[in-house]
C-alpha cells in the first residue's frame, strides 16, 4: 500500500535522457517555426517591392544594423538606459502594488477606502496622465520611474489583493493553532499562499511597465532610451535601427519572461504544485 | 483530576435565515490519555464544538478547561487535523510542515528537524520527508498532518473526520496507524466522525450526538481489549448499539430553529 504511493510519487521525477532530448527538441522546433513563417513573409514583401526599400527593408538588412549599433554601442547604451528606467519603476510598482494589495485583502477598512479609488484609477491609460507628471517632476527619470511606477503598480495591487484573498483559512487556522502570530503568519502563510497571484500580478504589472516606458521615451526629448531611439530613427527614415530597437525590445522580454519569470515560477508556486507548469 | 472539562457549551450561529443552535448545553469530560469519538449525523455540530475546542469559535455560552485552565483562543496544548487534505502547506516539504510549530516555538532548525523527523517515523513517512503535499496521496498528506500537531508535543489532540475523505482501503490502514500512534503517545484525543465502526474501533468511549440543537445525547464507554477485531461478535454488538442511538438521534422530530 505504501510502497505503491512511494512509486507513484517518484515515478514522475525519472526520465530517460533521450526522452529529454526528443522532447526539447521538438519544443524549440515549435518556438521557432512562426517566426521562420512570418520572417519568410517578411522577405517575400521585401522583395516583391511593396513598400520603398528605404521603408520596408531586408531582415538581412536590419540584421546587419542590429549588429552595427550593438558593437559600436549605441543599441546597449539605449537599453541600459531604458532597462535602468524598467527597473527602478517596476521596483516601485512591486512594492506599491505589493504592499498596498496585501493592505487590502487583509484589512476591512483599507479595502473599502481603496478599492474605489483604485477601480477608478487603473482603467485610466498612464499616458494620459504623464503630461501632468512631467509638469511636476520635470523631464528627467524621475518623472519616467515614478510614472512607470504608478501605471505599472495596479495589475500588481489587483492580483496581491485577490492572492490575499484567496489564501485558504484552513491555512490560516492551521498556523495559528501551531502558534503563529500575525507577523510569522504574514511572513510563514499569508506571502507564499498568495504568491502564485502576486506572481501573475507582477509579470503583467512588467508588460504594463514597458508599454508606458517606451511611449514615454517617444514623447519626453529625453535623448536616451529605445523609445527615443526609435522614434527618433524615424525622422532619417532609419528603418533598419528602428527594427533593430524593435528588436531589443523583443529579446529583453522574452529573457524577462523565460529567464526571470518562468526562472522563479519552476522554482515555487510549480515545484509546490500550485500552479502547473 | 479531569484532563478536559466541557460545561455546558453552546454556540448559535446568527444566519440571515435566524439563529442556528448548532450546539445546545453540550457537557462532557475526558481523563488524560483518554481516546473520546464525538459521534452523530450530519450538522448535529461536531465541527462547531471541535472548533469551539480548538479556540477558532468562542462559544455562546458554558465553558472549557483543558488541564484546568479555561480555554480562550488557540493554543500549543492542543493540536489540530482537519479533514480537508489541503490543511499542509504546500509551499513546504512534509519536513517543513511538521517543523512548523517547532519554529513558531524557537527551537534551533537542527533540534526541530530531528524531532520532526522522528514524528515522521511514527506516522511511517520518514522516507517522504522531502516530498512536497502535492507528491503525496490523501492517505499520506493526512498522516503528515498528524505527525504535524504531535510534533510541538501538545496535551490533546483535536481530529475532525480526519479520514473521511479517504478510500476504505487506506481508511483502514489510517485507522490501525493512529490506534498505535495513540498508544506510543498517549494523548488525550477527541476524535470527530460520523462512522460508527471508525468509531468503535478507536474510542475508549463514545459521545452520540443529536441535531438541531445539536446535543450531546448518550456516552458510551467501549470496553474492548486492543487491538480490537472489526468483525468480533463484541465489536458488532457495539456497532448496532450506536447505530440504533443515532438512528434515535436522527429520527426524533426536528426541534424548530
Ligand atoms: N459558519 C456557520 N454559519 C451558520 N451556520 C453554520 C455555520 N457552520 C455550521 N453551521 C450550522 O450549524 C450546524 C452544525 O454544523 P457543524 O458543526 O458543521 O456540524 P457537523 O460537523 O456535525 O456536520 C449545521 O446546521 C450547520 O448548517
Ligand atoms: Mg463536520
Amino acid at each position: 500500500m505504501q510502497d505503491a504511493a512511494s512509486t507513484i510519487a517518484i515515478a514522475g521525477v525519472e526520465n530517460s535522457s533521450a526522452h529529454v532530448w526528443r522532447e526539447r527538441a521538438r519544443l524549440i522546433g515549435r518556438n521557432v517555426f512562426p517566426f521562420i513563417v512570418v520572417g519568410a513573409i517578411w522577405e517575400a514583401i521585401a522583395w516583391a517591392g511593396v513598400f520603398p526599400e528605404r521603408l520596408f527593408p531586408r531582415l538581412e538588412e536590419v540584421a546587419w544594423t542590429f549588429v552595427e549599433l550593438t558593437l559600436n554601442g549605441i543599441l546597449p547604451n539605449h537599453a541600459a538606459q531604458t532597462l535602468l528606467r524598467l527597473f527602478s519603476g517596476f521596483v516601485v510598482a512591486g512594492i506599491l502594488g505589493v504592499g498596498i494589495g496585501i493592505l487590502m485583502g487583509r484589512s476591512r477598512r483599507a479595502e473599502d477606502l481603496l478599492l474605489p479609488i483604485v477601480s477608478i484609477v487603473a482603467p485610466i491609460p498612464g499616458l494620459a496622465y504623464a503630461p501632468l507628471f512631467l509638469l511636476w517632476f520635470g523631464l528627467g527619470n524621475v518623472p519616467a520611474v515614478m510614472l512607470v511606477g504608478v501605471v505599472a503598480c495596479f495589475p500588481v495591487i489587483f492580483n496581491t489583493w485577490t492572492g490575499v484573498k484567496a489564501v485558504k483559512e484552513i491555512w490560516v487556522r492551521s498556523a495559528q493553532s501551531m502558534g503563529a502570530d500575525d507577523r510569522r503568519l504574514f511572513r510563514h502563510v499569508i506571502l507564499p499562499g498568495a504568491l502564485p497571484y502576486i506572481l501573475t500580478g507582477l509579470r503583467l504589472g512588467l508588460a504594463q511597465a514597458w508599454r508606458i516606458l517606451v511611449a514615454l521615451e517617444m514623447l519626453v526629448g529625453v535623448n536616451w532610451g529605445l523609445g527615443w531611439l526609435i522614434f527618433g530613427a524615424r525622422e532619417l527614415l532609419n528603418t533598419d535601427a528602428m527594427l533593430a530597437g524593435i528588436a531589443v525590445i523583443g529579446i529583453i522580454g522574452i529573457v524577462l519572461e523565460k529567464l526571470v519569470f518562468q526562472k522563479i515560477e519552476n522554482y515555487t508556486v510549480v515545484r509546490w504544485g500550485m500552479v502547473t507548469a | 483530576m479531569q484532563e478536559i472539562e466541557v460545561t455546558d457549551v453552546s454556540l448559535v450561529y446568527d444566519t440571515p435565515a435566524g439563529q442556528v443552535h448548532a450546539v445546545d448545553h453540550a457537557s462532557f469530560e475526558l481523563k488524560a490519555s483518554e481516546f473520546l469519538c464525538l459521534v452523530g449525523p450530519s450538522g448535529c455540530g461536531k465541527s462547531t464544538l471541535l472548533n469551539i475546542l480548538a479556540g477558532f469559535l468562542k462559544p455562546s455560552g458554558g465553558e472549557i478547561k483543558i488541564g484546568g485552565k479555561p480555554v480562550n483562543g488557540q493554543g500549543m496544548d492542543r493540536g489540530v487535523v482537519f479533514q480537508d487534505f489541503a490543511q499542509l502547506f504546500p509551499w513546504r516539504t512534509a519536513l517543513g510542515n511538521v517543523t512548523f510549530g517547532l519554529e513558531m516555538k524557537g527551537v534551533p532548525k537542527e533540534e526541530r528537524e530531528q524531532i520532526a523527523l522522528e514524528q515522521l517515523k511514527l506516522v511511517k513517512l520518514e522516507k517522504f520527508a522531502n516530498a512536497y503535499p502535492h507528491h503525496l496521496s490523501g492517505g499520506m498528506q493526512q498522516r503528515v498532518a498528524i505527525a504535524r500537531a504531535l510534533a510541538y508535543n501538545p496535551s490533546v489532540l483535536l481530529m475532525d473526520e480526519p479520514f473521511a475523505a479517504l478510500d476504505a482501503l487506506t481508511r483502514d490502514d489510517m485507522q490501525r496507524l493512529l490506534a498505535e500512534v495513540w498508544r506510543e503517545t498517549r494523548k488525550t484525543v477527541i476524535y470527530v466522525t460520523h462512522n460508527v465502526a471508525e468509531a468503535v474501533y478507536l474510542a475508549d468511549r463514545v459521545v452520540v450526538m443529536s441535531p438541531h440543537p445539536g446535543r450531546v445525547k448518550k456516552e458510551v464507554v467501549i470496553d474492548l481489549p486492543r487491538p480490537r477485531d472489526p468483525l468480533s461478535v463484541a465489536f458488532l454488538e457495539y456497532q448496532k448499539q450506536l447505530l440504533q442511538e443515532l438512528g434515535e438521534a436522527t429520527a426524533k422530530p426536528s426541534a424548530r430553529q
